[in-house]
């Protein structure tokens, strides 16, 4: 099998994703289009060296919809040779898109790819693909489909984290985020976003809230409980027989944020790095993804780390960074939990609660991230998980070089 | 006029036609060959014939039409039979709603399911106003769904949330909601009235057509892509599933035909209606739920249990010992059909606090509007109150509804014995004590009875009537007479311990108190008891009907069997009822805690339990319990037939639901193994035998059917 390493990873800043969010002015082709260019631009690169560019995206429709991938190479002035297509496997997209890229240059199939995903939360809102599991009533009775606030406020109830527990997390989440920010830990990734003039829209995370604290958090009401009452607290105690009443802890402020951003990164075989005339920064060491039960839904990242780990004859203690999305805190703490692994080595630099979590996009962020703080504190092997929707988990272990 | 058929119609001067549906031979029009056949003739002339410019649909009963024929539903043996049922009705339905002129059904009386289709059907509605008068869609009762059009139509009218509420729900409208809805357009007074209005409908509009034939037409709220209506969507099987747990597949299919048909054209969408239809024709649920609770229930009232060659009987003077809530919900339900109702109790304001509750529901009623005043007063005057047995003289029949203690009710029946008359019975409410030993206080045991109400009274539909040794055919025959004057459904047992519905409803809640001392979670044990279909979670259940009183049954029950040399074996639910009742005090619902704390309305586990009964770190599967609690029940109703205790299969399965709230799908206690087939009862039973005790052990008779492929059936 062929080496896949990592050359690159650029992102947009993240930008809330309502209308008054900086981003919103731009559509999401205009996202990535900046991304190819900035890609491009500083490796130099050869667009006719690149095979395809694989892209997440969660919400496929109008402006985001009709493979954005193939849209955006074309509208960045790509070489019309390189192929584009969009996946989803929902929130783990982002880095299904890179577990993908690498199989294809394993294979030997292909030689260089960009990965990613984008995901204009503001302009197409999350859930207006619409999809049987949700709306088709056969489907969704069948899959007993709680909506994933009421699945991570089980979680929480199962592990008895309390809402005071998951504020701390939340507020640790914007301090370091705050702190990495001010350090100019993101500015390697970064690319500013600007209008058609030129004009900067964003050039930074816009929803980092430094002064966040478990009493400032402690005003917000919990947003599930009123539609967990309504029904769907009912659906999934009926599978979970031994809790008699789940606690609603979550809320927006101990949440992923709602973000308008994309990333990508740029993949190839160690030949193709040599003829692009570029030198690796990370191999691709591992990926696996795992299907886990539906109605807790959120639970798959601890086997699918454990699957990517076992593949590799290695144990959570041999993974020096760790980047555990943020889509509810009660994830990333039953995760570490799990594996053991202290929440010092988790998320160092924030997460999607104080920066957001682009669906489609996320999964790429966070490797990014990843890499570049193996690079800044000078660490070997980092492993980037995600749960996903309709219980999945996903894993991708790197390593510097 | 032509009088050849189960439709008349007549066509009067300005070319609008009167069709009368009227079905020789039946008190009530239904939808089946010899209905549609001709009406669909009349359509077809109608269409064709220029001279007729108008269509006018009524009923020759006091109904208008209220459903499809069952009989020939039931008959119904492959889905696509089922399937093509369907889509013929609805080719009629279709060809008269697009035939381009005005058709319009005066609803003289009740519409229900193909009823109501009908209607839906014609492009306007009218409606006498008259109380009695229902619209709906109930096929869910059944296990079904409306096959005619009527999801699509109603989805049409009404959009996705109302017609979800109304059809899942099965729920019946008076004429003044279905107007308020929209669905009736107008109401009339009188049924020359309503014809009257129909008649100038159709004159006003003579090019009438339906909305969803028209371009650009919307479906009122969003089709099945409308954010608003996904959301909907998106929780709506939950909130079903709260309540049916998933076991009715006639809910899911009815939400699947909303859903799609909130897609799809309205003829592609008909015709997915009619796959999802035959779908629920073919389903073990709605073939349980229509032996039983059509087919048995309907011989049950016919009197199939009631001695024959007696004339039947009127209750005028009904005697009620006791004013606590049974006696109090007697005289409420009695004297609502008109019976003179004497309440008696050791004090006037005893009697008179029983009265108060008929008062209390009847004052309701009247600030809902389903009744009047007067009414109510009447019913009022018919209770009288007395703690003089001398005013007992007149009654045709007095029961008892006193404290379960023997020596109190051996007074009763005797003070009451000296002043009513010869020929008069006496009926006891008791739950617990046999029958034959009761009426040995009694001076004429072939008059004494039991008559086990339920709780709360006006609420259950059954009463059971137990038949003591001495018990005589006559003194049963005049019983179930009175049990169907009040409106209510009989069934007959032969006396014995718990008689019959006591004694397998507590297979019910002891099992559950056994799976509590296996190390079951106990929130586990109350989900799968209603996931297993029942009305109330086990632990709950045992809560409601009071430790203390189990306890005190129980204890009976063992000096009792002593008294008859043969000794108790203890259930493994008892040690339980002894920990948490005796040992800690907790008495039930009533003193506010249980197997669970009690808070105004809300409750909760009682935290100690799980202490005190520690979980085992291997908790069963869901089913294991489900079938548990499905199990024990139907093996000792088997028990119970086997006994004699319950005699017919009607009676077993009605009563198993009527009485205690056992799974309606399922068809009843024997028809739950009828489903499952014998052998198959046999080999898991066995198992459940082997793993948790003798209770499981197959009776008899169910080990005989599996030898010899029989089955539980009633003979004709």
């Amino acid at each position: 099998m062929t080496d896949a390493y990592i050359y690159d990873a650029v992102r947009t800043p993240r930008g809330k994703g309502k209308k008054d969010g900086s981003l919103h002015q731009a559509t999401p082709v205009w996202l990535l289009r900046t991304l190819l260019l900035a890609l491009r631009a500083r490796n130099d690169l050869d667009t006719a060296l690149v095979d395809d560019v694989i892209l997440g995206c969660v919400t496929p429709v109008g402006e985001q919809g009709a493979d954005i991938a193939r849209t955006a190479v074309l509208d960045a002035g790509w070489d019309e040779r390189v192929a584009g297509v969009t996946l989803s496997r929902f929130c783990a997209s982002g880095l299904e898109a890179v577990n993908m890229a690498t199989a294809k240059i394993a294979s030997g199939m292909e030689d260089m790819v960009v990965a990613g995903g984008v995901e204009s939360m503001s302009r197409w809102q999350m859930g207006s693909d619409g999809g049987a599991w949700v709306m088709d009533p056969r489907i969704n009775s069948a899959l007993g489909f709680v909506p994933q606030g009421i699945s991570a406020d089980l979680i929480a109830t199962l592990e008895r984290f309390d809402r005071e527990q998951l504020d701390a997390y939340a507020a640790e989440s914007h301090r370091r985020a705050a702190q990495a920010q001010a350090k100019g830990h993101f500015d390697r990734s970064i690319i500013a976003v600007t209008d058609l003039n030129g004009l900067t829209l964003l050039d930074r995370d816009e929803t980092i809230r430094p002064g966040t604290s478990v009493e400032s958090l402690a005003k917000l009401a919990p947003s599930f409980e009123m539609m967990g009452s309504m029904g769907f607290d009912a659906t999934a105690l009926a599978k979970y027989t031994t809790v008699e009443k789940i606690h609603h802890v979550h809320h927006a402020g101990n949440s992923s944020g709602i973000v308008d951003g994309a990333a990508l990164l740029l993949l190839g075989s160690k030949e193709a790095g040599i003829r692009a005339g570029l030198k690796p920064r990370a191999r691709v060491r591992m990926a696996a993804v795992i299907g886990s039960e539906p109605t807790i839904m959120l639970t798959g990242p601890t086997p699918a780390c454990r699957k990517a780990l076992g593949k590799l004859g290695l144990t959570p203690a041999d993974i020096d960074l760790w980047e555990i999305n943020e889509a509810f805190a009660t994830v990333p703490m039953k995760t570490a939990r799990d594996l053991g692994v202290p929440l010092d080595r988790v998320n160092v630099n924030g997460g999607a609660i104080a920066m957001g979590h682009p669906l489609g996009a996320t999964g790429a962020v966070i490797l990014g991230t990843l890499l570049d703080e193996l690079e800044r504190s000078d660490q070997t092997t980092g492993m980037a998980t995600l749960c996903v929707g309709a219980g999945m988990g996903i894993a991708t272990v790197i390593e510097r070089v | 006029m032509n009088h050849e058929s189960a439709v008349h119609c007549d066509i009067d001067d300005a070319g609008i036609a009167l069709v009368v549906l009227d079905q020789s031979g039946r008190g009530m029009n239904v939808l089946n060959p010899a209905l549609v056949e001709p009406f669909a003739a009349i359509i077809e002339r109608f269409a064709a014939d220029p001279s007729v410019k108008g269509l006018i649909i009524t009923s020759g009963k006091t109904t208008f039409l209220v459903g499809a024929d069952i009989d020939q539903l039931s008959a119904i043996t492959s889905a696509a039979e089922a399937f093509e049922l369907a889509e013929t009705v609805k080719r009629v339905f279709r060809r008269m709603e697009s035939c381009g002129k005005p058709v319009v059904a005066a609803l003289n009386g009740t519409a229900l399911g193909g009823g109501l289709e009908l209607a839906l059907a014609c492009h306007a509605r009218f409606a006498l106003d008259d109380a009695a008068l229902k619209l709906g869609l109930p096929e869910v009762k059944l296990g079904l769904l409306p096959g005619g059009g009527g999801t699509q139509r109603l989805l049409r009218s009404l959009g996705m949330q109302k017609s979800f509420e109304l059809i899942t729900q099965g729920s019946e409208l008076r004429a003044a909601e279905a107007k308020a809805l929209g669905l009736v357009d107008g109401l009339a007074t009188t049924r020359e009235d309503l014809i009257e209005m129909a008649r100038a409908w159709c004159l006003t509009n003579p090019k009438a057509s339906q909305p969803w034939d028209a371009k650009g037409f919307k479906i009122p709220g969003g089709d099945s892509k409308h954010p608003g209506v996904v959301q909907l969507l998106a929780i709506a099987p939950s909130i079903a599933n709260g309540k049916s747990h998933g076991n009715y597949p006639a809910i899911t299919h009815i939400m699947s035909c909303l859903f799609e048909g909130g897609l799809l054209d309205f003829d592609v969408a008909c015709q997915v209606e009619s796959r999802y239809f035959a779908a629920c024709v073919a389903s073990q649920a709605s073939k349980n739920m229509i032996g039983t609770l059509w087919y048995q229930l309907n011989a049950i009232k016919k009197g199939r249990s009631r001695s024959g060659g007696v004339a039947s009987s009127k209750v005028r003077k009904l005697g009620i010992l006791g004013a606590g809530m049974m006696g109090a919900g007697i005289a409420f339900v009695s004297s609502k059909v008109g019976i003179d109702v004497v309440l008696l109790d050791t004090s006037l304001e005893n009697a008179e606090r029983g009265k108060a509750y008929s008062l209390g529901l009847l004052d309701k009623a009247v600030s809902r509007g389903h009744s009047k005043a007067e009414k109510r007063d009447a019913q009022l005057a018919r209770i009288r109150t007395t703690t003089d047995y001398g005013d007992l003289a007149e009654c045709d029949l007095v029961i008892e509804a006193v404290f379960e203690d023997r020596e109190i009710k051996a007074r009763c029946t005797q003070a009451t014995e000296a002043v009513i008359g010869a020929d008069a019975l006496f009926a006891s409410n008791t739950s617990t004590l046999p029958i034959s030993g009761l009426a040995q206080a009694s001076a004429r045991p072939a008059n004494f009875i039991g008559l086990h109400f339920f709780s709360p009274v006006d609420k259950m539909p059954l009463v059971e009537i137990i038949v003591g040794e001495r018990t005589s055919e006559q003194t049963l025959a005049r019983a179930f007479d009175y049990v169907l004057q009040i409106g209510k459904t009989p069934i007959v047992v032969n006396d014995s311990r718990g008689f019959y519905t006591s004694r397998v409803f507590a297979t019910y809640v002891m099992e559950g108190l056994a799976m509590l001392a296996e190390g079951v979670h106990p929130r586990s044990i109350e989900v799968a008891g209603l996931k297993a279909g029942m009305p109330m979670p086990p632990l709950a259940l045992q809560d409601e009907v009071s430790l203390g009183l189990s306890l005190h049954i129980i204890e009976q029950t063992r000096k009792d069997l002593a008294a008859e040399g043969k000794p108790l074996v203890e259930h493994p639910g008892v040690a339980v009822l002894r920990v948490v009742g005796v040992e800690h005090g907790r008495r039930g619902k009533k003193a506010g805690q249980g197997f669970y704390d009690y808070a105004g309305k809300d409750k909760s586990l009682w935290p100690l339990l799980i202490e005190l009964f520690p979980p085992a770190a291997e908790q069963p599967q869901q089913q294991e319990l489900i079938d548990r609690f499905l199990y024990v029940q139907a093996n000792e109703t088997a028990r119970c037939f086997e006994e004699n205790v319950v005699r017919s299969v009607a009676d077993a399965n009605i009563g198993s639901i009527f009485g205690w709230g056992f799974a309606p799908f399922h068809g009843g206690t024997l028809q739950f193994i009828n489903a499952l087939g014998a052998a198959r009862f046999v080999e898991r039973a066995l198992e459940l035998a082997a793993r948790y005790g003798e209770r499981f052990a197959p009776a008899e008779i169910v080990v005989r059917q599996a030898a010899e492929r029989g089955r539980f059936e009633d003979g004709a």
